[in-house]
């Protein structure tokens, strides 16, 4: 019987042993690439390249908050609560906690984390075209620090590579000033090896990144630097005007000859309420749309970014301008008398975005009122035109005459053919100022304008000098990091 | 006491007289005396009762008389008295409920024996209520057992928290059936009727289960057939007519329209009802609530010949839902089969086969634009259906549709074929060793299909899957080339998903008992796989818009704009552990206890797969010493122990980087896929440790009558994986991106539970029992790595309701404090403290920062305002028999738990619960309710920003189930030849106590963090059953 139990003791130990084996878990996951093993291919940068791309849908933020933190919009919606945070900025009572603040700011740092994946692994294969992949790259990460420094001027300075959480606690808020290096340097590579034209439509240009470049210089009053780059674009880009002004937005005329950068969106796939930048489609358009709409030519939507009358009075009478950026829904309904809408308690000024609203042979899919097909249009050649005018006019030994011929481009349009201006110094500044807001009305420039330039405290009610030049960084942003950032100045 | 003086008095006059002297001893099995033995002649009054020394004297017993010997724990003997003039008894202890068996994984102990806090409830008591799920009845039975229901709908889940919340992500514990890892989700497939007993390892004695063992361990045994048994076959079953137990006091069309011009008149706006006087207009509760039926039968025939054993059983359920009908049902299959069979002498082969057949239809439930969602806040002055019978638009809201025209364009359905069975070998080496080899498996395949038919619920509704009342395809061509063509169809989406698991395992069992030594041992390894793999697609066009013909054969799959798409599923993970546990018992009243398991899984990072759980426990059986003596205390027991264990139970590949993220963009006008980082990853992610310990009282008092259970723990669960908000500058935030799990958090739970069990036999016919249970908890964060995580929503948009903080409970609701309503405009303006756009009549907020204002865009004013775990739960279940008369009746108790009514659109045109008669109209009027305005005219309107008002008390008490049966007396069973013959009325949910003025109080999303965000849950059904119950 001893033996027996002996026996029967080794056998199991051995057999407990033998299965013991750690090895029984060392499985693989199942068809799963790793963020580490990445980049075995060409194809590969390309995808990265796309997935760096995306975070341009972002840009309903920024084009929502530089028209209603200006006094060109109000922020309106269904209720004084709805998208709380754009009536705050409205307001000019926004603070630390701001959901839309929030997420550009995380959504920026998200597309730079994506273009920095792609420079992380830069030499890990060698292929022909990399240097286009990483020119698009340092593109993409120059306008989303652009996007920061605009918002928030001191923003941390991450670059070619993905930051482990951690050494946030050891990255501090970079001088405003470092950042603008960075997006110059990441820009003239750029615009050293794209070329003027790209077939496939949607990649960014050699043209696209002069004029970022240019506007950068321009934010920074390096004048002299962004006439030398604009100038640039003007004399070797091949752009120029578009002739019907009303219809520069459209879908049918994207791709146009004016159009130096446009943020691509597509109608599919449909999108929900859960993810804004999931969607494909511009949520701006469908956001703008008129809420309760039944009639022709428009299709509703959520009545967000309202025209004020004080942009209205800004265009001179007869320019034809007004009608193509602003839709004045009561005259629209006396001219189509089976119109009906309704009003958004979150405010109504009778007036609605045109140049970006949803129109009946715009529509998207389900929701139709999150998706549209239009395309964002970043920089337009009359932004060119108007920011080398500027820049001309106000250099350290001002070109006024380049300025006026460039602006009068600008004014005499075909479809617009506005008088000329004549004028120098300091009023053709003011005109330059006064042109840039009618021509770029409902495009989301006109608060960051107003800041360079240093007129936002006489235009905008509520506005604190010294204060609301920038956003807050969002609190959850300072603490989160641990790194003491501190809050920007007044908030 | 009667009885005994009776004795006494008997015995006296015996020895007066003095003839045929009867003496003896009574003796325990430790050979003590017993005092206090009934020794009575049977037949007779004549009786003695044992003095201290367990002696006894009697007088005058004829000789052929027989002797009773009594002891309350002890089993009864009879003697003859023949000559014998000398009795040394000895009684054996009742085993009944000392001895009862109690299954500790991998082995098996006593109560007695037991060390640990372990629960056992018997399959009889669940059956009693008629539950479809094993965790319905589980509520309110044991202690430390907290169930609370997630989805009320036919074949919705239940929340089964071992001693709270120990973990901010899953806290489902393990469940084993038969010594088989069974799929918690899987649930619904088990049927309750199949199940012997159940046994809920709370504390440290989890620890053999390790990684898996966290949230506590309920082991089920199934129904098994006995060894030399004749077949006896039982069949039972019911009818019930479901009801819903509540409708929300809501406005009528009337009512509605006079606050609604009111509202809008304070609003500057123009009232919508030019004549108020509408009525009582439509009541959608009453258009979506119906009365269903459910049905359930079983049949079992078990027994045995001499050298196996079989029990074998088939079940179908069918139940219809209260809100939705066939729309919202559940079916259900069950066949059985536990066969045992000796191959040997020494060796047995135990099979176990479980096979589930069910099916599932679901209407959108528990969120924005849920069915009951619609119906709480659809107009009442609306009526459900235009004149030509078509469904109205309800096109005052945006996102409110009508809940029948959705009800009716409703179509899915979920089966789910399920087979869940093992094979045991079990060789008895010797009387000493015993070894077990295990294969246990669960597989099932479920099959779901979701059809969204071309609808048109109202304008601009967002739920709309064509924007034309025809139901026409909308085919518009938006111009510009190829660029994305709309085209609206209808589609179905299929998938089909398999998952499997296996678990294999050996263990040796030692046991031996020599002088006053007990010594058991266990030492086994396990190896386990959990994986799934499936596939789903997507067809558009289905023909003729029917769900009839609703499949991807059926449908386009060559369009060129809406391809098919697949979501393929693919996933497994692998544990492999070996445990040792020795138990140690001295002179059967000192008992410890020891194990440790080591575990290695797949799941976490390389960094930490390897971990080692130990416990310990020791007890003393008190009322065995020599010392104790106690009239009163026939049995007691002090318990302790400590131990280890851990929770696995997160995303399998979440220590990986992933590159899941949706990276696409619009070239050329399409959409192009590209790739980027998923959820970011962390190489140090582990599991979650729970660190345990237990201090417990087992007491038998009043003559075995009363059984008490008392226990008090401690459980602090570190290294609480989560995915907290990092810094965004880490990039971790777009669109498919998300942050790393990491390890970081800790939560207590500290509690006490009490169970009380009371059995009496009155008299030879009348016998009654209660059992008592209470278990309070109070759970605490004690470390997060930020200053809080948020958790669920409030309102639309209205920011986040609930937080994860240390120093509140899990789930903690904060917000606004109000401290009544402002009654005019000298009391704002008096107040010293700015909140922005104040008018009389609005909410009064607390500024708890004492800054002078109420900042409504930061968190500085917002506060705890209660959390949705409870303080206290109570169950009770009572039950008595008289003659073939037999009543049962469970009550539970949820005491302190709060919810928040997130179920009321904050809309212009939403309806309203009826408390809002109760505005604010004018100074004095009320402090309570706030004025109503569409705020469109208000600086700022902040009544409906989240404070306490939107929070209540979902305190109640609850008749979960009445019975009334009634068993044919013998004579006319053994005329149908049957053993038993027993009918009986039954209701559940008959009846509930609360304050709260949701559908039901018993309402937990299975979240930790916003379990009581109410969006107007489906509510648990009141239902009425006959039934029987036939034994042959």
């Amino acid at each position: 019987m001893k033996t027996f139990i002996t026996k029967s003791a080794t056998v199991y130990f051995i057999i407990l042993l033998l299965l013991s084996c750690d090895s029984f878990v060392d499985i693989k996951p199942d068809y799963a690439l790793d963020a580490e093993n990445y980049f075995n291919s060409p194809s590969d940068y390309d995808k990265a390249l796309i997935g760096a791309y995306q975070l341009l849908h972002s840009s309903y933020l920024s084009l929502f908050i530089g028209e209603i933190a200006s006094n060109n919009s109000i922020s309106g919606g269904e209720s004084v609560t709805d998208s709380q945070g754009l009536h705050q900025i409205d307001a000019m009572t926004h603070g630390g906690v701001n959901a839309e603040l929030s997420s550009l700011f995380r959504y920026m740092y998200s597309g730079i984390t994506r273009c920095n994946f792609i420079f992380e692994f830069k030499n890990r294969i060698n292929f022909v075209g990399k240097d286009n992949v990483l020119a698009e790259a340092a593109f993409l990460r120059a306008y989303y620090y652009f996007e920061l420094v605009k918002f928030f001027g001191d923003v941390p300075l991450v670059v070619d590579k993905r930051l482990p959480a951690s050494e946030v606690p050891a990255t501090p808020r970079t001088p405003v000033a470092v950042v603008y290096g960075q997006i110059e340097k990441d820009l003239q590579f750029a615009a050293s090896i794209l070329n003027w034209t790209n077939p496939v439509k949607g990649k960014v240009t050699k043209g696209a990144a002069l004029a970022l470049l240019g506007k950068a210089y321009l934010y920074q009053n390096k004048f002299d630097l962004a006439a030398n780059t604009l100038d640039q674009i003007i004399n070797q880009g091949g752009y120029s005007l578009f002739q019907d002004y009303a219809t520069i937005f459209r879908v049918v005329n994207e791709g146009n000859s004016e159009t130096v950068f446009d943020i691509e969106y597509g109608a599919s796939p449909g999108g929900d309420f859960g993810c804004f930048v999931c969607t494909s489609g511009f949520i701006a358009v469908g956001f703008q749309g008129v809420r309760g709409y039944k009639g022709p030519t428009y299709s509703s939507g959520f009545s967000y970014n309202l025209p004020t009358k004080n942009l209205v009075d800004e265009f001179e009478a007869n320019d034809p301008r007004l009608k193509g950026s602003v839709l004045d829904i009561e005259a629209f309904k006396t001219a189509n008398p089976t119109v009906t809408y309704t009003i958004g308690l979150g405010g109504h000024t009778g007036y609605y975005n045109n140049k970006y609203i949803k129109r009946a042979d715009e529509i998207g899919p389900n929701d139709n009122n999150l998706t549209s097909p239009v395309n964002h249009k970043v920089i337009r050649y009359a932004d060119v035109l108007l920011m080398a005018a500027e820049a001309h006019n106000r250099k350290p030994s001002p070109n006024d005459a380049q300025a006026i011929l460039y602006l009068n481009q600008v004014r005499s349009r075909v479809s617009v053919a506005m008088p000329s201006v004549n004028v120098t110094g300091s009023a053709l500044t003011a005109a330059i100022y006064h042109e840039r807001r009618v021509e770029f009305a409902g495009e989301g420039l006109h608060f960051f304008d107003l800041v360079r330039t240093g007129r936002a405290a006489a235009q905008i009610t509520g506005f604190q000098t010294g204060k609301n030049e920038l956003f807050p960084i969002p609190q959850a942003e300072i603490d989160l990091a641990g790194a003491g950032w501190k809050q920007n100045n007044g908030y | 006491m009667k009885l005994n003086l009776l004795s006494v008095f008997l015995l006296i006059s015996a020895c007066s007289f003095g003839q045929n002297i009867i003496k003896g001893k009574v003796i325990d099995e430790n050979n003590q005396g017993i005092p206090g033995v009934n020794v009575i002649v049977v037949g007779t009054s004549q009786g003695a009762v044992t003095d201290v020394e367990g002696a006894f004297t009697l007088a005058d017993v004829a000789a052929d008389a027989k002797l009773a010997f009594s002891f309350v724990g002890y089993i009864s003997q009879i003697k003859p008295v023949g000559t014998q003039t000398n009795f040394n008894v000895k009684l054996e202890p009742d085993v009944k409920s000392l001895e009862e068996v109690v299954v500790i994984g991998y082995g098996t102990s006593s109560v007695k024996e037991l060390s640990g806090s372990i629960a056992r409830v018997s399959g009889k008591d669940l059956i009693s209520r008629n539950p479809v799920r094993m965790d319905q009845a589980l509520q309110g039975q044991v202690s430390g057992v907290q169930i609370s229901t997630a989805s009320a709908s036919p074949g919705g889940a239940a929340n089964i928290r071992i001693r709270g919340l120990g973990s901010n992500g899953n806290n489902n514990p393990l469940i084993v059936v038969d010594g088989i890892i069974y799929p918690v989700e899987g649930l619904n497939a088990l049927n309750p009727s199949d199940i012997e007993s159940i046994n809920v390892l709370k504390d440290a004695s989890a620890s053999i289960y390790g990684v898996l063992a966290g949230n506590g361990v309920i082991i089920v045994t199934t129904k098994q057939g006995k060894r030399k048994d004749m077949p006896s076959i039982e069949f039972s079953g019911y009818v019930g007519m479901q009801e819903t137990n509540k409708k929300l006091d809501l406005l009528n069309a009337r009512q509605f329209a006079i606050l609604k011009n009111e509202m809008f008149a304070a609003g500057g706006q123009t009232p919508p009802f030019n004549n108020p006087d509408l009525g009582k207009g439509t009541d959608w509760q009453d258009a979506i609530f119906q009365k269903s039926p459910m049905q359930n039968y079983n049949l079992t025939v078990t027994g045995g010949s001499d050298k196996s054993s079989y029990s074998i059983g088939g079940s179908y359920l069918s139940q219809i839902g209260i809100v939705g009908g066939d729309k919202a049902s559940y079916k259900r299959y069950n066949f059985r089969v536990n066969f045992s069979t000796d191959i040997t002498p020494k060796l047995k082969l135990q099979n176990i086969l479980l096979y589930t057949n069910e099916s599932r239809n679901a209407l959108a439930e528990g969120g924005i634009g849920s069915v009951l969602y619609n119906t709480i806040n659809a107009s009442p002055a609306a009526s459900p259906y235009k004149p030509d019978g078509t469904y109205t638009y309800l096109e005052e809201f945006h996102d409110i549709i009508n809940p029948l025209a959705q009800i009716a364009n409703t179509f899915n359905k979920a089966t789910t074929n399920k087979l869940v069975g093992k094979e045991e070998l079990n060789y008895k080496i010797n009387d000493r060793f015993e070894v077990t080899a295990r294969a246990g498996y669960s597989y099932a395949h479920v099959s779901s299909k979701d059809f969204y038919p071309l609808v048109y619920y109202g304008l601009n509704k967002a739920q709309n899957t064509t924007n034309n009342e025809n139901l026409l395809p909308d085919s518009i061509d938006i111009g510009f080339g190829a660029k994305n063509k709309v085209l609206n169809q209808n589609s179905v989406v299929q998938a089909e998903r398999t998952y499997f698991g296996y678990n294999l395992e050996m263990f040796l069992n030692y046991n031996q008992t020599f002088n006053k030594h007990a010594i058991k041992g266990t030492l086994g390894l396990t190896r386990a796989e959990d994986s799934g793999k499936g596939i789903a697609g997507k067809g558009y066009n289905v023909p003729y818009n029917s769900f009839e013909f609703a499949d991807l054969s059926l449908t386009d799959r060559t369009s060129l704009q809406q391809k098919t798409y697949a979501d393929p599923v693919a996933y497994s993970s692998r544990l492999q552990s070996v445990f040792i546990r020795g138990e140690y018992s001295y002179q059967a009243k000192y008992l410890f206890s020891a194990l440790v398991r080591r575990d290695i899984s797949s799941k976490f990072g390389p960094q930490f797969r390897v971990g080692y759980f130990p416990a310990f426990s020791g007890a003393w059986i008190t009322s065995a010493e020599p010392f104790f003596k106690s009239k009163v205390i026939q049995f007691l027991k002090v318990r302790a122990s400590y131990g280890v264990s851990g929770n696995d139970r997160i995303g399998i590949y979440d220590y990986r980087a992933s590159l899941g993220g949706q990276g696409v963009y619009t070239f050329n006008n399409q959409l192009t896929n590209g790739v980027a980082i998923g959820k970011f990853g962390n190489p140090y992610l582990k599991w979650e440790n729970n660190y345990q310990t237990n201090i417990g009282v087992d007491l038998t008092v009043l003559k075995g009558k009363v059984d008490i259970t008392a226990d008090f723990f401690v459980k602090k669960t570190t290294d609480l994986l989560f995915t907290p908000d990092i810094s965004a500058i880490v990039g971790a935030y777009g669109p498919g991106v998300y942050p790393p799990t990491v390890n970081g958090g800790d939560v207590q739970n500290t509690g006490i539970e009490l169970g009380i069990t009371y059995t009496n036999q009155l008299t030879s016919d009348f016998s009654y029992n209660i059992n008592l249970n209470a278990t309070s908890i109070k759970n605490e964060v004690t470390k997060i790595p930020v200053e809080f995580l948020p958790g669920g929503q409030f309102g639309v948009g209205g920011g986040y309701a609930t937080r994860m903080q240390v120093g509140h409970p899990i789930g903690s609701y904060f917000g606004l404090q109000t401290n009544g309503v402002y009654q005019s405009t000298q009391e704002i303006i008096d107040r010293g403290v700015s909140q922005e756009g104040a008018k009389p009549g609005d909410l009064r907020y607390v500024d708890q920062d004492g800054s002078k204002s109420i900042n409504f865009g930061d968190n500085s004013d917002k506060t705890f305002l209660g959390s949705a775990i409870p303080a206290a739960t109570i169950g009770l279940n009572a039950g008595a028999n008289f003659k073939g008369f037999d009543f049962s009746i469970s009550l539970y108790a949820s005491i302190g738990n709060k919810l928040l009514r997130n179920y009321e659109r904050q809309q212009p045109l939403a309806n309203m619960l009826s408390y809002r008669i109760a505005r604010w109209t004018g100074a004095g009027s009320t402090n309570e309710n706030p004025r109503l305005s569409t705020g469109a005219n208000d600086v700022a309107y902040h009544n409906n920003e989240l404070s306490n008002y939107f929070i209540e008390d979902g305190s109640y008490l609850r008749i979960k189930n009445i019975q009334l049966g009634y068993s044919l007396p013998a004579s006319i069973v053994k005329r149908i030849r049957a053993q038993k013959v027993r009918l009986y009325v039954a209701a559940n949910n008959l009846a509930t106590f609360t304050k709260y003025r949701g559908f039901d109080p018993d309402f937990n999303s299975s979240g930790p963090l916003d379990g009581g965000i109410d969006y107007g849950a489906y509510p648990q059904a009141r239902i009425y059953m006959v039934g029987f119950n036939l034994n042959f």
